[in-house]
């Protein structure tokens, strides 16, 4: 089953006149000739689970925006930098106007007049695309003043991010969105509460939002009946990493992870097996071919001790090292945290360097004991989950591959062993067990 | 050879993390940008907002961030669509070019270079005009990411007006390994593929056009084929 993804090829989706033809903001039209609460109860009933990592149900959260007449903000989240992650990328390029319709009406059932799409600074060519359409739109008066019609205005603004992953946490977007360094704020308050310029303010993923117009066209409980009880729907799956058939995918949630990397994406090159896979982006916790069985849905995911994140499946063959994906993962984090919280910043600082450790042949087999000491210590411990982010899947990565990882110390070891000892014949070093020389 | 020549036993940073730093401008009022290995010269005062009298701004910067301002309820919201156009007028975020934001936005210096640090998009030294950001994550790098940053950097030695640089996720996993060329994604990449980047660069052509994200189609084969006949419509 389509929704997002329905004959999302088609030429010139991107403008007003094909996506009206298809039916475009006929659905925004049907929510403004309902009530407000009627629109909320329908998002509320679909059990819509937010798109962008945390599976928050987006019912619930616009649920807590206080009522009456306020400045109350929506924000899209567009910064998708989550390593792995790309949908939205495809659905602003491909189909915006359903992005706006889904903000048009989301606004409307909060009853909010201001909306922000915050969208990552290297999308330059989605966010051109995404400043036309909003452009279109407003020209053809589903934006601004009295919407169709009717009681409802709306302001939606374009705002292009400048290359920061923290961003894409949803306290830290907001400062950036402010003007300011992209760090996260302590919670509570809530956004919902206190965000963006101190009001309320509702932030919802791209996808999330896209797929708000078609509840409406369904029927809050009849979207309910797609996918499982409690993770409904269908959801975009970004498959990527050794498989032969890398890119987006709408599926319903809950078919079989056996199914997503093989039947869709067609699994890992002839000749290789599948090591281990992220199931929701570099951030989740690892699982491994024994996990293949596994429904892809929120809890399954849960309950196998990872996460099914932003949908983003990045699979990793036997042709790779845990140590380099662990290195790659912790660099990043690190390159990445703002620095605000020490656990974060110290932390992925210092699995780094036990990574790098492991490579050089420093290491000992303490040091995985420590390394998942360090990931323990940082998860909780912080404003934002970034460097939780870096701690799950290398905690996962030791718990699950600790055989191999002590097989990569010793022989580290070894190389280095032998290569020291070539040294001590070109060097000239008397002892090399004398250890560092003195400081005169 | 003495160990202390060795630059293996160098506790100032060892090999490869020497930094041979280019002379950075500095402002008008004497501290330089981004100040972070020197101390503060407490002997002056800070940094105010900029004269908009004294401090010239070209008329198209000054109306681009005059509009930008104008889209939010708080004016430094504007500040980092600010600094891509000031960026964009003097190719990298120079002491003049955040002076010149200051004076039209009211703010001081040392806020926006605050911001303008905190961002990967944001350059505060010269840099090249053309850039090429080679994505070099996880699943980037299981496809040979790495080989790829190699092939471009060495394909672009003595090319001052290109400049290569390893840039983590560029959200374009479905086309890994790969590239963006001022903006412009393209994928997926072979190492075979890097003199033709330049030559596409240099030429001022479209970068290697067959591989542009841009025309790729949905990876889902149960999309629904488009007919010509309805795309024609």
């Amino acid at each position: 089953m389509k929704l997002l993804f329905d004959r999302i090829d088609e030429p010139g989706l991107n403008t007003l006149p094909v996506y009206e033809r298809r039916g475009g903001y006929q659905m925004l039209r049907r929510a403004l000739a309902m009530s407000p609460e009627d629109v909320l109860a329908n998002i509320s009933d679909s059990g819509l689970r937010g798109r962008g990592g945390a599976g928050f149900r987006m019912g619930q959260k616009a649920g807590f925006l206080p009522h009456g007449d306020m400045d109350k903000y929506l924000v899209c989240n567009a910064d998708e930098s989550e390593p792995g992650t790309f949908k939205d990328r495809e659905l602003m390029q491909k189909t915006p106007h359903m992005l706006i319709e889904g903000i048009a009406i989301a606004t409307y059932a909060t009853e909010i007049n201001r909306a922000f799409i915050y969208i990552r600074g290297e999308y330059s060519f989605q966010a051109d695309i995404l400043e036309a359409a909003i452009a279109q739109a407003a020209a053809a008066g589903y934006l601004g003043e009295r919407i169709l019609g009717s009681e409802h205005s709306l302001t939606l603004v374009l705002h292009r991010g400048a290359g920061a992953y923290i961003c894409g946490e949803e306290t830290g977007l907001l400062d950036s969105l402010e003007g300011k360094r992209g760090n996260p704020r302590l919670k509570p308050p809530f956004p919902a509460i206190e965000g963006l310029y101190h009001g309320p303010t509702l932030i919802n993923n791209v996808e999330t939002l896209c797929t708000v117009p078609h509840i409406i066209r369904l029927g809050g409980e009849q979207y309910a009946q797609i996918g499982t009880q409690t993770s409904t729907g269908t959801k975009l799956v970004s498959i990527s990493g050794d498989v032969q058939r890398p890119g987006n995918y709408e599926i319903e949630l809950g078919i079989p992870s056996r199914e997503l990397i093989y039947g869709l994406a067609g699994g890992p090159p002839a000749g290789r097996e599948i090591k281990f896979w992220f199931p929701g982006g570099s951030s989740s916790p690892v699982l491994t071919k024994d996990d293949l069985d596994l429904p892809y849905d929120f809890d399954s995911m849960a309950k196998a001790g990872s996460m099914l994140g932003s949908g983003a499946v990045i699979v990793v063959d036997d042709s790779h090292t845990v140590l380099e994906v662990a290195l790659k993962v912790a660099k990043f984090y690190a390159h990445e945290s703002c620095g605000k919280c020490v656990p974060c910043r110290e932390g992925t600082n210092w699995t780094v360097k036990m990574l790098e450790r492991i490579g050089s042949g420093e290491a000992t087999p303490m040091d995985l004991d420590i390394m998942a000491s360090v990931q323990e210590q940082i998860i909780g411990n912080c404003l934002c989950v970034l460097g939780d982010a870096m701690a799950m899947p290398i905690g996962s990565l030791i718990e699950k591959f600790r055989d191999e990882l002590e097989a990569e110390i010793e022989a580290a070891r070894e190389r280095a062993d032998a290569a020291s000892l070539e040294d001590v014949v070109a060097v000239g070093v008397a002892d090399v067990h004398a250890g560092p020389l003195p400081v005169h | 050879m003495s160990v202390l020549g060795d630059p293996r036993f160098d506790h100032e940073g060892g090999p490869g993390r020497r930094h041979t730093r280019r002379p950075v401008p500095r402002f008008g009022h004497g501290s330089r940008v981004p100040g972070w290995d020197t101390s503060v010269d407490l002997t002056k005062d800070p940094a105010t907002v900029p004269d908009p009298a004294t401090t010239p701004v070209p008329p198209d910067l000054r109306e681009a961030i005059i509009a930008m301002m104008a889209k939010y309820p708080d004016r430094r919201s504007a500040a980092i669509p600010a600094l891509h156009a000031a960026q964009a007028v003097h190719g990298w975020c120079s002491p003049e070019a955040i002076e010149q934001v200051a004076a039209v936005m009211a703010l001081t210096p040392a806020y926006l270079t605050s911001v303008a640090s905190f961002y990967d998009m944001f350059e505060l030294a010269p840099k090249p005009r053309h850039d090429v950001f080679v994505c070099t994550n996880i699943s980037c790098s299981l496809l040979g990411a790495d080989e790829l940053y190699d092939a471009l950097a060495e394909a672009t030695v003595g090319e001052p007006d290109i400049g290569v640089r390893s840039f983590e996720c560029l959200g374009a996993c479905d086309i890994a390994p790969m590239a963006s060329v001022d903006g412009e994604y393209i994928g997926p990449l072979t190492v075979d593929d890097a003199p033709q980047i330049v030559d596409d660069i240099l030429a001022g052509r479209p970068v290697l056009e067959a591989k542009q994200l841009r025309h790729r189609r949905c990876a889902d084969p149960g999309v629904g084929a488009i007919s010509e006949q309805e795309a024609g419509k």
